[in-house]
């Protein structure tokens, strides 16, 4: 083991010594934590109007079909109830490009726990009671909700997730694959996983002289005031979206949800301010999941070890509501030496929840299953896997030919490696025993692009010596103001606590959401550039401040729309322990270490917690972590928390984030790369390396549930 | 458990009608009377009537430990309790734990330590950890705690005890680590404060 110091006293390299340390860089205590730890932050359900109604969704509970018949007038005659909505006589709204949001609008069914009705109410317990009231008769068409890789409806649809074509091919890979000496072809599945931030979905909805307030959680109301406006067919300065503090999203709040529009509907029906926050066991249908993947990946290598072939094969489901592809095999793009490759994708529209964004899509489940098959050519070859991915590390991104801005894979990996203890490893499998315990260690590599988003923000300066920023940037738990508030301060030249920092309201100037692991890059740019602005006017000006201050507005529409000639990637290493009992084949994790390089750090504190955050939801996805669809009544099996497993403490005992000073000038004015998604990215691979390593059981469906483990012990 | 801490003089709840009953929650030390449907949850009442939105509603059915209050002294999900069943309780919530401006050790701890990212688990961690505390010094033994700990006696809140005891304080943000130092360091100063004693 290695006894480097921990990272908050490692990152001053980055920062001169002296009492006026440079703020970027600084383990800063983040500013809300007072707020959340007194319970005095108040969430999108903590704003009680005066005269607030309530309201209960009601789901619908057939996978396809129509209403023939909605009865609400039993929920109608319940003391305190105000209204019911249904198709029937919501307010109707103009289509968007997110037909998800096209709520209450017709009588079809496109998937069990589609929303028909809404029920409100003088109270929760009546507007429950009402939901339950509401009678519907279906006319069902036969539904169909089972991936299999061999659908007859899949197709190779244009472009995936991420805007990425769905289908690269490079050389001949067929030839290369049937000549290599040392091949691999393993089939991996990802199962249908939930996000399930903490805070349910949740919005108040208020109108007041044709304007519409709402307190939505979200993860960036700047998106959600234009779908509100064109959904409701008003201007934007007609709506105000308040997102002051968010109780997590992992992209389910990343666009819209329906109970935002719900509220302002309701709140618009009934002239009442509105509060809706989604019951848990109903998140799963409607605020998007991550989709389930069946993925296919060939390797075909030398007997040294270097890749000539590789094939990424990805078959996955979305709605017949709108097309979203998990970008599965994209990040074999970029990862590894491939003269010869084929990344492709196939989706089918099957009577299944609209997917969407979870935590690192794409990348999550494209590299649980390219990192698996990298491990198997390790063991095959008898080469370490540490060893064996820095033969494949290539000189400029294998897809494009790009130069990469930065890329210290290799470090992240040799530097992980040293401090997790990786070496002495005896590379056998299933040969250490711990009474009746079987114990191994894994890796895995991680990777992220750096996406970045246009962002506007204002910096101003009081005349009484403060600093103000204003930028709609949300905090979805990430640490967002302490941060901003450290590049404005850096900017500026000032101290820290003389700059206040206002975000979350769509009133502020319009910014990136805080998704994409592209929040902290894209916001503080443009503040950035606002603050350097500022400065600027204040160098030029002579004698005292005006009464009203001094404001500088910038946005960075210009530098984010320039493409760079650089391949723009955060990269990292995950080295696992797992102990995996042989009597009852529980597998669990003993220790997880990620290994990052993403540019400069900027908050050591808290961006460790985003990584160790990070690793922990993988830690999830590879044991615990699982739904799937119910062929028969085509809704998921897993909805809440008792049934769909996410870590707990007891699961969690050792985990670890480190990272590397990485200096990379192509990024922006902070140097930084995004760091909320990658701690996601790998760590299944790294513990199910590890499950293989302690037992010799090479399992590739996740997660690796005892039931799955048990058949292979003897 | 059953009737602890009840006030020898307190009725019990006063049916309005059929659906409601008047009735007393004392909150932080303060009393409350207020006339509450059946249906309503201790949590809802919080959240919904006192304005007290501090415990959270992350699951609604005792399976996230986000709305963890205290009543009478030991933590409970107030999601799973019927408010007209606790007609004079005592309830502590997070709002209740600061002394004025000075927070709760936990608090304190939780903030230093950075165990906390999007916040909503956080007053359930907190308060679960306030119980833990509590139930350790009781001699309340775990599903890990050894076998030769003397029965009823004071249990030390090693990192193992401490994982197995807020297991029940789910948190998605995975902040998990760094609560359990929050609440070790804070075990530790009062182990260390009952020693010195």
């Amino acid at each position: 083991m290695s006894h480097d110091p921990p990272p908050e006293q490692q990152t001053p390299r980055l920062m001169p010594p002296g009492p006026l340390a440079h703020p970027l860089g600084a383990p800063l205590v983040r500013r809300d934590a007072r707020d959340k730890a007194t319970g005095s932050a108040r969430y999108a359900a903590e704003h009680t109007p005066p005269g607030c109604a309530y309201a209960w969704p009601v789901p619908a509970t057939v996978a396809r079909g129509r209403i023939t018949e909605l009865d609400i007038g039993g929920a109608l005659a319940l003391p305190g109830v105000i209204a019911v909505l249904t198709h029937e006589n919501a307010p109707r709204l103009a289509s968007t490009d997110d037909p998800t949001l096209a709520l209450l609008q017709e009588d079809r069914v496109p998937h069990r726990g589609w929303y028909i009705a809404l029920a409100v109410a003088e109270t929760l317990e009546v507007a429950r009671d009402a939901a339950d009231a509401v009678h519907v008769t279906y006319a069902t068409d036969g539904h169909d909700v089972q991936l299999t890789a061999d659908h007859p409806g899949l197709y190779v649809p244009e472009r995936v997730n991420g805007d990425f074509p769905a289908v690269r091919e490079r050389g001949d890979f067929d030839a290369a694959f049937a000549a290599a000496p040392a091949t691999v072809d393993a089939t991996y599945t990802v199962p249908p996983l939930h996000n399930h931030p903490m805070e349910p979905h949740a919005a108040t909805a208020r109108w007041s002289n044709g304007h519409l307030t709402v307190h939505d959680s979200s993860q960036g109301a700047t998106k959600v005031r234009e779908d509100l406006a064109a959904l409701f067919k008003l201007g934007t300065d007609e709506i105000t979206v308040i997102s002051e503090h968010v109780g997590g999203g992992f992209g389910s709040k990343g666009t819209p949800r329906p109970q935002v529009v719900l509220a302002a509907m309701a709140a618009r029906h009934t002239g009442r301010p509105v509060k809706l926050a989604l019951p848990r066991r109903q998140l799963p249908a409607v605020v998007g999941h991550r989709a389930p993947t069946v993925q296919r990946v060939r390797i075909g290598a030398g007997r040294d070890g270097v890749i000539t072939a590789l094939a990424h094969e990805s078959v996955t489901h979305t709605s017949t509501v709108t097309e979203f592809v998990e970008q599965a095999a994209v990040p074999a793009r970029v990862m590894y030496t491939s003269p010869n490759s084929r990344t492709a994708h196939r989706v089918v529209a099957l009577d299944v929840p609209t997917p969407s964004w979870m935590r690192a899509p794409g990348e999550a489940p494209g590299m649980y299953a390219l990192e698996s098959a990298v491990d198997e050519l390790a063991a095959l070859l008898d080469i370490d896997p540490v060893e064996l991915r820095i033969r494949n590390d290539p000189a400029t991104e294998p897809d494009s030919g790009r130069p990469f801005s930065s890329r210290h894979l290799a470090d992240c990996l040799r530097e992980g490696a040293e401090r997790f203890g990786w070496q002495p490893r005896d590379p056998r499998p299933a040969v250490r025993r711990h009474g009746d315990l079987l114990l191994g260690t894994g890796v895995a590599a991680a990777t992220y692009p750096v996406y970045i988003g246009a962002t506007q923000a204002e910096a101003h300066a009081a005349a009484d010596g403060g600093y103000r920023i204003r930028v709609n940037a949300t905090d979805i738990g990430t640490g967002a103001r302490t941060v901003l508030a450290q590049i404005a301060a850096a900017a500026l030249g000032v101290p820290e606590d003389r700059v206040r920092v206002d975000i979350g309201s769509s009133d502020l100037p319009p910014a990136m959401l805080a998704g994409g692991s592209a929040g902290t890059a894209s916001w503080g740019w443009a503040v950035h550039k606002a603050c350097t602005a500022l400065l600027a006017r204040l160098r030029d000006r002579e004698g005292p401040l005006p009464a009203e201050g001094i404001t500088a507005t910038e946005d960075t529409r210009l530098e984010t729309a320039e493409r760079s000639p650089y391949s723009r990637h955060a990269f990292g290493a995950v080295f696992a322990e797992v102990q995996a009992d042989s009597r009852t084949g529980e597998i669990r994790v003993r220790r997880l270490l990620g290994q990052y390089a993403a540019g400069r750090i900027l908050n050591p504190r808290t961006a460790r917690s985003q990584f160790i955050g990070g690793l922990t939801m993988g830690l999830g996805m590879a044991l615990t972590e699982g739904s799937s669809l119910d062929p028969a009544f085509g809704d998921f099996t897993a909805c809440d928390l008792a049934s769909y497993h996410v870590p707990a403490h007891a699961d969690v005992p050792s985990v670890e984030a480190y990272w590397l000073d990485e200096e990379d000038p192509h990024l922006n004015p902070m140097g930084s790369k995004g760091i909320g998604e990658i701690g996601i990215v790998g760590t299944a691979a790294a513990i199910g390396n590890a499950v293989w390593h302690a037992t010799g059981a090479r399992l590739r469906d996740l997660p690796l549930t005892p039931d799955r483990l048990l058949p292979h012990l003897a | 458990m059953a009737g602890g801490g009840r006030p020898r003089d307190a009725g019990a709840p006063h049916p309005v009608n059929g659906r409601r009953s008047a009735l007393t929650l004392t909150v932080n030390g303060t009393p409350h009377t207020l006339t509450l449907d059946h249906r309503t949850t201790v949590l809802d009442v919080l959240r919904e009537h006192l304005g007290l939105t501090g415990a959270k509603k992350g699951c609604d059915h005792g399976q996230c430990g986000a709305c963890t209050v205290l009543v009478d002294g030991r933590r409970a999900n107030s999601c799973l309790l019927l408010a007209v069943a606790h007609d004079g309780r005592q309830l502590t919530t997070i709002e209740g734990l600061a002394d004025g401006e000075r927070l709760h050790p936990l608090q304190e701890a939780f903030v230093e330590h950075d165990a906390l990212q999007c916040g909503y688990c956080t007053p359930g961690q907190i308060c679960s950890a306030v119980g833990v505390l509590t139930e350790a010094a009781d001699g309340h033994p775990s599903h890990v705690t050894p076998d030769t700990a003397g029965s009823g006696a004071p249990v030390a809140l090693t990192a193992d005890e401490i994982r197995e005891r807020m297991s029940g304080n789910l948190c998605r943000c995975g902040a998990y680590p760094r609560i359990v130092d929050a609440v070790e360091a804070v075990a530790g100063t009062a182990a260390a404060g009952v020693a010195g004693a």
